[in-house]
């Protein structure tokens, strides 16, 4: 009898191997496809001046070099702005409410909300209220904006999930030691929270990098290197859509395109690993 | 967050200082008669509307751009009604609608800049060659479902129709006498290249698009072909000589009648000077 | 839980300049979900005047330039792609996670953690062409015209399994590791760990992955706009074209003017309802439990 249970237990551990061996191999296979694909109709296009030259003829010749600066600063703004202010929510509503309070009970169900707005909704919202209340006009400075409010939902969630991971005898510690709370906060905290913070930030710039339809009536179309953050700066994500969807020919460059924006990603989600791991979670010794 | 922005703006200005004395400096060469009018010309324009025209305007704004340093001419896209409504509520100063005017907007003053055709694509590989108004007509209110029926394969038919408010849409209907209600589609597309990628991807499909864009990727080996209105093959040839029963005006809009920068930015795009960037992108220049 | 989250009072000035920063902080994330609603609000109100709200589900079809403002069968398109997307994401993704911490050698689990990173960020927009060049063909092979419901789901599926996947992923990392040796010492083998032990201790960031997953779903609009065939319909098989409230906006709003605009923002705020209406749910379910 035992022996039957045995074998039924080591079948059902047998199966759930194979389950989830599967699911990894069909993920995999589904993606490399995909990233296969791009790396396929965009590697030979690909090349120095490329990364550097302005657009040409709509787009299907030279190349995107004004276009990386505007990603690149619509992204700084993006994270300048929700990454203190997602950080500081997350700290507010794991540390510092408790669970029954009306406040972090809103807080929690608007965000919740917030992260099923339509990219599209947003886009008019910013349009309406950055561009066109605000004053700031077609702008970097309102695309970022825009995004910020997209990203917060997300980097408030999974920071809030990194703290709740902390174990209160870090807290009861740090209380008996008579820290005052921002320090608890800055120097324990902080650091052992780190892992959610980082899953919040690769989401978020992933969602960010990934944002079309926001940023087409905020941020704008217009390919030129910008000069201020002030001025109309066309994202990747845009460039790719306006050169695979609306000019013909395009397809050429919209595939490098892609491909220089997954390698940015890679770039960028390595970075943030890396600096989390080096520069913040080592300062946690865990036992 | 402030202190960054003070300096990009400064950055901004001495920029354009430094640019306004390198040119002040130089000897301007313009076409036409306004050598004089060229240097002075300074400040932004902003357009706004359809995102068929945006890559043809911007074009030559960059032009423009390059023969007017001081000037800077930014092109947004949004769609025609954007245009409109950003032209009147001055949140534009000119804007792009690419179609005919309608009776409600002869408050805008409305100026041509090109010509564009509007065909039924086929997939290469379907062997039907023509197709008369009426199959049309009844292709796409759904009386006619199977390619055999007009000398195809026996296979059914896919329809591929556009969005509601644009304008390839509604030049389409109003040839065909057709009203949207009657289209029975089994596919909506949004821009062009949307379109020809469809039917490019379905052996039984059939659409319609700009005859620039398709003649276009047709030439460049996409797997599409135009089809004939009327026995007038499609091309932009027919589309400038006039023979092409199908065709849109691509017009640039303002509020008021145009003066300084916006008048000189019009009467450019207007000009001989960029027919080349027109047939570029595959659209009819105007003839003058 | 946290012991020191009902104790706000504190002796140390600089706790309490921190309490109010982060206060402010959490008041600007909150508004903004009420500013965007009420923008939608506003910009929908001419619509709701003269036309009603009862005609945006009663009309005979979607044709705003004859006055019919039926939402209905865009509804059912948004729910059943969101459905079918989540109801697959949501395993997947929980079982890669599962594969990168407990059944992958470490030279494996790493590269692959770093591939769905990587695909968080791909641009809508390369989905879309992905699938309207490689996915839609493949399925108007099987069974015309192509662009479907399915194709959707296999799109956003594509699209929401790596925000699934990296939640998990973080959960699965902090659960104590008593509770893995516990479970060892028991003598409890791999599987029955993960469902009896691993599962319930990483619930609530389980849940928050499924909550912000199905926000995504609802939420896509360039990419299901390229597969989906956007014919207003009520889909009767897998295999009809749909459109959903997003794909909607996108399309119209660029060419839409007056009654038609606001009838777009109207729906808008329906698919707000819809997003208000999981998250009640979520909550009613666990009792508030996934919040605590």
């Amino acid at each position: 009898m035992v022996k039957a249970l045995e074998r039924h237990r080591d079948g059902r551990e047998w199966l759930a191997s194979i389950v989830v061996w599967s699911a990894a191999a069909l993920v995999t296979a589904t993606f490399c496809w995909l990233l296969g694909d791009i790396l396929w109709h965009g590697l030979s296009h690909l090349s120095w001046t490329f990364l550097t030259a302005p657009p040409r003829n709509a787009g299907r010749e030279g190349g995107i070099g004004p276009i990386l600066v505007s990603t690149a600063l619509i992204l700084g703004v993006c994270l300048g702005v929700s990454v203190p202010l997602g950080v500081g929510t997350a700290v507010l509503l794991a540390e510092f409410t408790t669970d029954a309070s009306l406040f972090g009970r809103l807080t929690r169900r608007s965000l919740d909300v917030l992260s099923g707005v339509p990219s599209i909704v947003f886009g008019l919202f910013g349009n309406v209220f950055f561009c066109k209340t605000l004053g700031l006009g077609f702008s970097i400075l309102s695309g970022g904006l825009t995004l910020a409010c997209m990203v917060l939902p997300i980097l408030i969630r999974s920071t809030e999930e990194g703290f709740r991971a902390v174990p209160a005898g870090y807290r009861l510690s740090a209380a008996a030691l008579g820290l005052s709370r921002t320090t608890t906060l800055f120097h324990l905290l902080l650091p052992a929270a780190v892992p959610g913070l980082l899953v919040g930030l690769v989401l978020g710039v992933g969602r960010a990098m990934a944002e079309t339809a926001a940023l087409i009536f905020t941020s704008g179309y217009v390919d030129r290197m910008p000069e201020s953050l002030l001025d109309s700066g066309r994202a990747l994500s845009i460039h790719i859509f306006d050169l695979s969807m609306n000019v013909s020919g395009g397809d050429a460059n919209a595939y490098a395109s892609a491909l220089v924006l997954v390698v940015l990603l890679l770039a960028i989600n390595r970075t943030a690993s890396w600096l989390a791991e080096h520069w913040l979670h080592r300062r946690i010794i865990t036992i | 967050m402030d202190k960054c922005l003070a300096l990009f703006m400064l950055k901004k200005y001495a920029a354009l200082v430094a640019i306004s004395m390198a040119a002040l400096m130089s000897v301007p060469a313009s076409a036409g008669g306004q050598a004089t009018a060229a240097d002075q010309l300074t400040g932004k324009l902003v357009i706004t509307g359809a995102s068929t025209l945006a890559p043809l305007i911007g074009e030559i704004g960059k032009r423009f751009e390059s023969l007017h340093p001081n000037v800077r001419i930014d092109v947004q896209s949004g769609g025609s009604s954007r245009g409109v409504a950003d032209t009147r509520q001055g949140l534009a100063d000119i804007g792009m609608v690419s179609r005919a005017m309608k009776d409600d907007e002869r408050d805008l003053s409305a100026f041509p800049v090109a010509r564009d055709g509007v065909c039924p694509i086929l997939h290469q590989e379907n062997p039907v060659q023509a197709l008369t108004d009426e199959q049309i007509v009844e292709i796409y209110t759904g009386k006619i479902s199977n390619w055999k029926l007009v000398g195809g394969k026996d296979a059914p038919i896919t329809v591929v129709n556009k969005a509601d408010g644009r304008s390839t849409l509604e030049v389409f209907l109003q040839y065909f006498k057709l009203k949207n209600v009657e289209v029975k589609a089994q596919v909506v597309i949004g821009d062009n290249e949307q379109g020809v990628k469809t039917v490019a991807g379905n052996r039984n499909a059939i659409g319609y698009v700009s005859i620039g864009t398709a003649e276009y990727d047709a030439i460049h080996g996409v797997p599409i072909k135009l089809l004939p209105i009327g026995g007038v093959a499609a091309s932009t040839e027919n589309v400038r000589t006039g023979v092409f029963p199908l065709s849109r005006p691509l017009h640039l809009v303002t509020r008021i009648t145009p003066s300084g920068l916006a008048k000189a930015f019009i009467e450019y795009a207007q000009s001989k000077a960029v027919h080349d960037l027109i047939s570029q992108q595959y659209f009819v220049p105007l003839a003058h | 839980m946290t012991s020191s989250a009902s104790n706000t009072l504190s002796r140390w000035p600089t706790d309490r300049l921190l309490l109010w920063l982060l206060r402010g902080a959490a008041a600007i994330a909150g508004a903004i979900v009420v500013l965007i609603v009420a923008f939608l609000v506003l910009e929908a109100l001419p619509v709701l005047r003269h036309v009603g709200v009862a005609r945006f589900f009663t009309d005979p079809s979607w044709h705003p330039a004859e006055g019919f403002y039926n939402l209905t069968p865009m509804l059912w398109g948004t729910v059943f792609a969101m459905v079918g997307s989540v109801l697959v994401a949501t395993p997947l993704g929980i079982l890669s996670a599962v594969f990168c911490h407990y059944y992958a050698p470490p030279a494996v689990a790493r590269p692959y953690r770093w591939l769905i990173e990587l695909l968080a960020g791909i641009p809508s927009v390369v989905y879309g062409f992905w699938g309207l060049v490689v996915l839609v063909p493949l399925i108007g092979a099987i069974h015309p015209p192509g662009p479907s419901l399915l194709a959707g789901i296999v799109i956003l599926t594509i699209m929401i399994l790596p925000t699934i996947a990296l939640m998990a992923d973080a959960s699965l990392a902090i659960v104590p590791q008593q509770y893995l040796r516990g479970a060892a010492a028991l003598g409890l083998p791999r599987w029955a760990t993960i469902r009896g032990v691993v599962f319930p201790a990483a619930k609530s960031g389980l849940c928050t992955g499924v909550i912000l997953e199905t926000g995504r779903a609802i939420g896509e609009t360039m990419a299901i706009l390229m597969v989906c065939g956007n014919v207003v319909q009520t889909p009767h098989s897998l295999f009809d074209p749909i459109r959903t409230l997003t794909a909607n906006i996108a399309l119209e709003m660029a060419y839409a003017l007056g009654d038609h605009r606001a009838a777009l923002f109207v729906s808008g705020l329906v698919l707000m309802g819809m997003i208000a209406a999981l998250v009640a749910a979520a909550d009613w379910i666990s009792h508030g439990r996934i919040y605590g």
